[in-house]
């Protein structure tokens, strides 16, 4: 796939005419998913996927085509014949556009990491010996990943990665599960299962009648995947510069009345640890680390060319969609074996589910608890909770009911594969705090 | 192309005991004016197939972008690979299953008009709609767009199978945002949900025209307006929030897949289960939701699924009682129950599953003003803009773009921020009034997210105006 994206760039180059720019990205993939439920295979097979989206440019006047690709160069490039000749009667129709900001500083980048991952049939086989026993339901995706950019001032990046990710859950008999996920780049057995037998472990505990609570405040430790459903939210347009501008961020109050969040909450677009490539469709090369919440305060923003142009201001390489694809919060100082003991009498949450704003400009948000979320007292789980709905102000659940973040960190890979297998990546802490009000 | 296809499909089919081949051939245009500027013009054309293989019980796919005979070759062979994978652990056998065989073809709508507009006036047209937002300088964003999608789809398989349908979809939207301080208020036309089936003449008859300056007033007519009140009180909902209503907590938690469990690990479960069908009191009695594939304009009509099953209209729910999931030929077959042609891929590169389509609440007998004149206190609220719901889709909270406060039968002013929440298994009971014909619109969205692998897929959603009593009810901080 390497040399087809380059022999591709090349035949590009020779399409182009007079003052016309190209740039382009390419996204491909081999993969196999594997769906399992109650312990069986529900629906197993393999994708192979080839898009190029190819921008050409004739000074401020653009457009961009995006193409499935046969992988075939001969074949491929009529494709590519077609593709030019209708963007380049495009062009005429459109107006200059303003905003339009293009990378000329050649920045070549190529990665191609190693791997030693097994055939997946062989992965498949290693998991049902342990999983058909159980009610197990989820997902196994496995295989390589490609990223390139491409253009005409001759910059090449490249980013290939081959890896897995197993996202399951185990379900108890009274409709309770634990959920948990393996991914990375070398599949380990010992590794799986141990991660299966500690989630097996926490099946005695599922197995006590559920209790219900009353509605209203109560202290509660989020694990690090609790936690990153709340982070997640505010990659729904927060740190994006354009909606901060436009009014419409959820931390628009941090920027505009200087409100700030506790001190101990520090986050950062951490590209440099992350899994995503160091490099942007429009060819902007990524810094390693964007600050962007600083000791509780609102220190930057996702930057895209475009918004940079627009509001005169410098480029962080943010994509078109501002959005986080690397999050990374500093850890505190709570070790996590002292969680119980901290949390002393309150909810455990293991996981958040479904999240939206109520109410954007106080950053409140609502959501569900899921999964394996208990009822501790005096430090020790006593049972199981039934689902319930939050809604509370990050604002303030990040502010003055912060009591504290964990020591350790966790490393969460998005399992998402809309259009394309993801290589988005959080790393954070677990987060304790108080008066956490639940509604329903 | 098709003809080609199709001679590969009888050379490369292999001796199983079934194989289906998918093509999906789609192109689709994107138009975006942001404050009176063209955005980025983008197109995008996706072609590729997949190959399905039941074979000794096991069931596998395969999927390319390479529609080669050798690469056609390549995803016949590992499409039979997995099913014999599958075949060792298979969660049901597969081959037991009676796949339906059709030959015929379908096509969306065509508007009388042969003249479709170019690209040029398309942008011009949006333009021209951009201009008319600013009104005011509280108003600080401003879009307008037109998405435009041509879909065309074979399905071939071993039992005799050819179907081919050619759908056009059309997508147009604007919003308005206004601010003063920290209050930002966003109004979008029909909620970003006039998604229809048809020619460009659905955009230019859309009313999204002459809509800019209206959601422009409208969003600074909410920065001014009082927070919804809180506490229990009647909920009448117009059909621009109705379908999101619809879709969460009756279209989901009757996805017969996520009954039988397949979506546990991500999308969640559902709080009906398999013997509910046949007595369960879903909701009062005005209730009637009907799978609807026979509005051609609706967003997600067609003639057959991906399974090859002939989509008929059906109630899934009649005066009130559960009649049957939204499940196609497999689950049905593992469910033991009968559902509805509801089986679908949102491309070539994903397996097809169940999924919601046109899922409609069919009209009843009141008028919009008899609703309103019927309650001593509510409020009326449209176009979603916030929605949760739990992973077995019955603890619900959603929030509207604008509300309106109904006292004593009358509507008494604009508020803001209204929300309110509920439980899907009494929320449906409380259904007092349905609207007639004249409330009724076609709606739909192209975001609704599912399965592993994801996909998000296109959904359709026709409601009247409805009424419900006893509802929780709040609005925003003050």
């Amino acid at each position: 796939m390497h040399d087809f994206f380059y022999e591709l760039a090349k035949c590009l180059e020779n399409q182009i005419k007079g003052n016309e720019h190209f740039t382009c990205w390419f996204s491909a993939e081999d993969s196999d998913f594997v769906r399992f439920n109650r312990g069986a295979i529900r629906q197993p097979g393999q994708v192979r996927q080839i898009y190029l989206n190819l921008q050409l440019i004739n000074g401020l006047r653009h457009a961009n085509c995006s193409t499935t690709l046969e992988g075939n160069l001969d074949a491929d490039h009529e494709v590519i014949d077609r593709l030019v000749l209708g963007l380049r009667n495009q062009l005429a129709d459109l107006p200059k556009d303003p905003h339009w900001l293009i990378s000329t500083e050649v920045r070549s980048t190529e990665l191609i990491a190693s791997t030693r991952l097994p055939p997946t049939s062989a992965i498949v086989d290693e998991i049902m010996r342990v999983a058909q026993a159980y009610d197990f339901v989820g997902i196994l995706a496995a295989g390589p990943i490609y990223r390139g950019f491409a253009n005409s001032y001759g910059q090449r990046n490249w980013h290939e990665t081959t890896s897995f990710n197993l996202d399951w859950s185990l379900y108890q008999g009274n409709d309770m599960a634990v959920k948990a996920a393996y991914a990375g780049f070398d599949w380990d057995s010992a590794t799986f299962k141990e991660k299966f037998i500690s989630v097996v472990s926490q099946f005695d505990l599922l197995k006590r009648e559920p209790i219900e609570l009353k509605l209203g405040a109560y202290r509660a430790y989020l694990a690090p995947t609790a936690f990153g459903e709340m982070v997640g939210m505010l990659n729904w347009d927060g740190l994006s510069e354009k909606s901060l501008r436009t009014k419409q961020s959820s931390l628009r109050r941090m920027r505009d009345e200087g409100l700030r969040l506790d001190s101990a909450i520090s986050l950062c677009e951490n590209t440099a640890q992350g899994m995503s490539p160091g490099f942007q469709t429009e060819g902007f090369i990524k810094p390693g680390c964007i600050t962007l919440i600083d000791n509780g305060c609102l220190a930057g923003s996702m930057i895209s060319p475009r918004t940079a142009k627009e509001y005169g201001m410098a480029t962080n390489g943010a994509e078109d969609s501002e959005t986080l694809v690397s999050i990374d919060v500093q850890p505190g100082e709570l070790p996590m074996s002292q969680v119980l003991g901290e949390l002393d009498t309150g909810i455990h949450i293991s996981n958040l589910w479904y999240l939206n704003y109520s109410d954007r400009s106080n950053c409140r948000i609502t959501g569900m608890t899921r999964f394996a979320t208990f009822w501790v007292d005096n430090g020790e789980i006593k049972a199981p909770l039934k689902v319930m709905r939050f809604d509370d102000s990050l604002f303030r659940l990040l502010g003055k009911n912060l009591i504290g973040l964990t020591q350790e960190r966790e490393l969460l890979i998005d399992s998402e594969s809309y259009g394309q297998r993801g290589t988005k990546s959080m790393r954070l802490p677990g987060v304790l705090v108080k008066d956490f009000n639940f509604v329903l | 192309m098709l003809d080609s296809i199709r001679a590969q499909f009888k050379k490369l089919a292999p001796a199983v005991d079934f194989c289906s081949l998918r093509v999906v051939d789609e192109t689709s245009e994107k138009f975006v004016v942001r404050q009176d500027v063209l955005q980025p013009l983008s197109s995008r054309i996706d072609r590729g197939a997949m190959v399905t293989v039941i074979h000794r019980g096991g069931y596998g796919y395969a999927a390319t972008c390479d529609l080669t005979a050798s690469g056609l070759k390549v995803i016949f062979d590992r499409a039979k690979d997995w099913a014999k994978i599958c075949a060792k652990h298979p969660i049901t056998d597969f081959s037991k299953i009676l796949l339906p065989s059709y030959i015929g073809k379908y096509q969306s709508p065509d508007s009388a008009s042969s003249r479709q507009p170019t690209r040029r006036e398309i942008i011009d047209h949006l333009l021209a709609e951009s201009v008319t937002c600013r009104i005011d300088n509280r108003i600080v964003d401003w879009e307008a767009s037109l998405w435009t999608t041509n879909t065309h789809q074979l399905y071939l398989s071993s039992n005799g199978s050819d179907i081919e349908q050619q759908f056009q979809y059309v997508v147009p939207n604007l919003y308005v945002t206004a601010n003063a301080g920290s209050d930002t208020q966003t109004r979008s036309f029909g909620g970003r949900c006039l998604c229809q089936q048809g020619d460009l003449s659905i955009f230019f008859g859309s009313g999204l025209s002459g809509s800019g300056r209206q959601l422009a007033e409208d969003a600074l007519e909410l920065l001014a307006a009082p927070n919804c009140p809180s506490g229990k009180m009647d909920l009448l909902l117009l059909p621009s929030q109705m379908m999101l209503q619809i879709h969460e907590s009756i279209g989901h938690p009757l996805e017969l897949d996520r009954i039988l469990g397949d979506e546990r690990n991500f999308a969640g479960t559902s709080f009906v289960t398999l013997d509910m069908f046949g007595h369960y009191q879903f909701g009062s009695e005005l209730l009637n939701v009907s799978f609807d594939p026979t509005l051609h304009e609706e967003f997600s009509t067609y003639r057959w699924d991906d399974d090859g099953s002939l989509a008929e209209k059906q109630f899934v729910i009649r005066d009130g009682l559960l009649e049957r999931p939204l499940g196609g030929v497999i689950s049905q077959a593992r469910a033991g129950l009968s559902g509805v042609a509801a089986t679908r891929a949102c491309s070539w590169n994903r397996p097809p599953v169940d999924r919601i389509a046109n899922l409609n609440i069919e009209p009843g007998n009141s008028t919009l003003k008899t609703m309103i004149g019927s309650v001593e206190l509510g409020v009326l609220m449209e176009t979603n803009t916030s929605w949760s719901i739990d992973d077995s889709r019955n603890k619900f909270q959603f929030g509207c773009e604008y509300g309106q406060l109904i006292e004593n039968g009358e509507l008494k002013g604009v508020i803001k921020n209204p929300n309110y929440r509920g439980i899907s298994a009494n929320f449906w009971r409380s259904l007092k009034a349905v609207g007639d014909s004249s409330t009724f619109e076609v709606m739909g969205t192209s975001y609704c997210g599912k399965a592993e692998p994801s996909q998000v897929i296109r959904v359709g959603h026709a409601s009247p105006a409805c009424l419900f009593e006893n509802i929780e009810i709040f609005g925003g901080q003050d």
